[in-house]
């Protein structure tokens, strides 16, 4: 019973954050089209800008909590860690229920293998696992695919079972491909069709670069949620690398002093 | 007095007859020992940049016995990949120490790479320090024994899978192959029974092994005494008072030394530790960041940077039993360099031109290797690791020619030493 009641505190999250975006934002123009050089597209995931790690969180909570878990992640260290006044943690993303020591899991069933054909992987460690800019790319290049049970597929996970859970901000693309020659067996020739771009066909309720600044911000907070001692390794690493160029030279000095006696 | 308080390094008289300084030497040789091995154990004074790297070995090992102690006390084998994260996220200071273990097994091949290079280079293992060369070489055995095990501990998909390929290596033992894998495994395939005995192994009994191996190594050394970059025997020429001409005391001229080198070493393996801790997927690889999974095959199998160039070898020869032979045979003719040499003179100072390209032809050969032991299989990378396979081996089976045809240099009788 429980987990259904957090279930549908997730839901009704989803909503809230769904509505105040939909109030705010501006809908991406219908027919552009982008993403030839998909490729190439760069996550730019920094732990130290706190204010897109914040964003982040609430993004994952929003999007994505409903159906993954980050089972090593408390909701305390989030708070500590983003800077999140305990109070604004407990109302804003705790779903209820659940405590502050608690992790942060999804209410998410066993049933999820039964609906999606696999148990939504917990997400702790995605960022060291899969890299950011793969996670840029896999949440930027869905597109619109009918034979798929889910209606979608993408571009850097074929046959992908994850629904498109973020076509409400995006609006619906789908993938435009070009036929090419390349050599066959025999001297032959055979046509084989390549991605060339996306289209947009439906509106979603941001730009195409508020999107993108979405993505980026919820890949940085799962780069921050994969190693979250980061922030504290760089700040402390700094005066230990300090620390040890000062003995050094002193080691180098009382080396060099004890030498002179060497002929 | 004076004759009994000597102020000479060296000497091996006690200090003190009465307190309880002499109370204790009487029982155990402290003063002695210390006469023995550091204020009065002689070494050349022409070490260079090379032999930074002993000293350096054995703080990583004691390093990574401390970081490991203190691993030991949150790990658990039952949940191993679970109980990593727990020490990287929840335990006070786990990160840093998972951190320096992690960052440690890596430096500490890359510091005895370099060591043996400089025995390479300088011919250490020649006459009468074979033995000395051959306890190093078990050391180093021991060490990948060690580093195996330790790999496989986070119990990561690649752990798993890098279990599973190197295990089975075992199976290409001719009759009693499988059985033997199977012994190994302790079950019928690579499973907790096996994590678990490679956890007793990888905190007790290897290190034990290579605890007392690296004993061994630093006794015959004193026994022998240090050879150095002129590849001369320092004790054939000795002073009146019986002491090597070119010899200074190891403490204080040699300590004083190391800790700058420790310094110096410490500031590079800081700046890994801090800032770059999985160093772009090498020290820690991406496909052991998702839990084990005998259903999922990572795209990719090889092992850690330090196993690649032995893993391109396997690979180079299309039979597997036949690869694993020529693995074997890889780290059996690095073995046996001091009875392949046979030049007139030790250091490749004074060594022909034959031996300088062999050891460069090695060096490319042992990098390249580990380079392509990290690429996919594909037929231009095949065929490169074949090239280099060849370059490696070369490098030891055409020794025993190659120093022999050479012309080489007059051997000075005194090191050579610039004082500062």
């Amino acid at each position: 019973m429980r987990t259904n009641r957090c279930g549908w505190a997730s839901v009704l999250l989803v909503a809230a954050l769904g509505v105040t975006m939909a109030g705010r934002a501006q809908a991406a123009d219908t027919g552009a089209t982008f993403g030839t050089h998909w490729q190439d597209w760069q996550a730019h995931a920094d732990v130290a800008d706190l204010a897109s790690l914040q964003r982040g969180a609430r993004d994952f909570v929003g999007y994505c909590l409903g159906c993954h878990s980050l089972r090593y992640e408390r909701w305390s260290r989030l708070g500590k860690d983003l800077k999140i006044p305990p109070d604004v943690l407990k109302k804003d993303l705790i779903p209820p229920g659940q405590n502050a020591r608690d992790y942060m899991m999804s209410p998410m069933t066993a049933d999820a293998a039964k609906w999606f054909g696999k148990q939504p992987p917990d997400l702790s460690l995605i960022a060291r696992y899969r890299g950011t800019n793969y996670l840029y790319r896999y949440l930027e290049t869905f597109y619109v695919d009918s034979g798929r049970p889910t209606g979608v597929n993408n571009l850097v996970y074929p046959s992908v079972a994850m629904p498109d859970v973020l076509s409400s901000l995006e609006g619906l693309k789908v993938a435009v491909y070009r036929t090419v020659e390349v050599p066959g067996p025999h001297g032959t020739r055979i046509k084989r069709q390549v991605f060339a771009h996306f289209r947009q066909i439906a509106p979603g309720s941001m730009t195409r670069e508020q999107f993108n600044q979405f993505v980026h911000d919820t890949v940085n907070f799962l780069d921050y949620v994969s190693d979250p001692p980061r922030l504290e390794r760089h700040r402390l690493g700094v005066w230990v690398v300090l620390f040890l160029m000062v003995f050094t030279t002193l080691a180098w000095l009382l080396y060099r002093e004890y030498w002179k006696d060497v002929r | 007095m004076s004759a009994e308080h000597p102020e000479a390094a060296g000497s091996s008289e006690p200090r003190a007859k009465r307190g309880l300084w002499a109370w204790i030497n009487k029982r155990l040789p402290v003063d002695s020992f210390i006469s023995h091995e550091l204020t009065g154990y002689m070494a050349p004074k022409n070490f260079n940049f090379w032999y930074f790297f002993g000293s350096l070995a054995m703080l990583v090992l004691v390093m990574q016995i401390g970081t490991g102690i203190f691993l030991t006390m949150y790990y658990k084998p039952g949940s191993a990949f679970s109980s990593v994260q727990f020490i990287m996220r929840e335990v006070p200071w786990g990160w840093l120490i998972r951190y320096m273990h992690s960052t440690g097994a890596s430096f500490f091949f890359i510091v005895v790479y370099l060591h043996m290079f400089r025995g390479l280079l300088y011919g250490s293992y020649r006459q009468p320090r074979e033995l000395l060369w051959v306890i190093g070489m078990l050391v180093y055995l021991a060490l990948m024994a060690e580093a195996f095990m330790g790999y496989v501990l986070p119990w990561g998909n690649m752990s798993f899978w890098g279990a599973q390929v190197i295990i089975n290596l075992f199976g290409t033992i001719p009759g009693i192959g499988p059985a033997v894998t199977q012994w190994i495994r302790g079950d019928y395939g690579i499973s907790g029974a096996t994590l678990n005995r490679l956890f007793a192994l990888h905190v007790a009994a290897v290190p034990i092994v290579l605890l007392l191996l690296v004993v061994l190594h630093l006794v015959a050394l004193h026994q022998v005494g240090s050879n150095n970059p002129d590849g001369i025997e320092i004790r054939e020429r000795t002073g009146p008072d019986g002491k090597p001409l070119d010899g200074i005391p190891f403490h204080p001229y040699y300590t004083v030394k190391d800790i700058f080198g420790v310094g110096a070493f410490f500031i590079l393996f800081a700046l890994v530790v801090f800032f770059v801790p999985t160093f772009h997927g090498l020290f820690l690889e991406k496909a052991n960041f998702t839990p084990h999974n005998p259903l999922s095959t990572p795209a990719d199998i090889h092992p850690v940077w330090y196993f690649t160039p032995y893993y391109a070898i396997l690979r180079a020869v299309p039979s597997k039993s036949f690869g694993a032979l020529f693995l074997v045979l890889a780290l059996v003719s690095l073995i046996l360099v001091p009875w392949l040499d046979r030049s007139p003179v030790k250091s490749i100072r004074y060594k022909g031109w034959m031996s300088r390209v062999a050891l460069g032809v090695f060096v490319v050969s042992f990098v390249g290797l580990g380079y392509l032991g990290m690429q996919p299989v594909e037929p231009i990378y095949v065929l490169l690791a074949r090239v280099f396979a060849i370059g490696y081996f070369a490098f030891f089976w055409l020794m025993p020619f190659y120093t022999r045809w050479e012309r080489v240099k007059p051997v000075p009788e005194r090191v050579v030493y610039h004082a500062h």
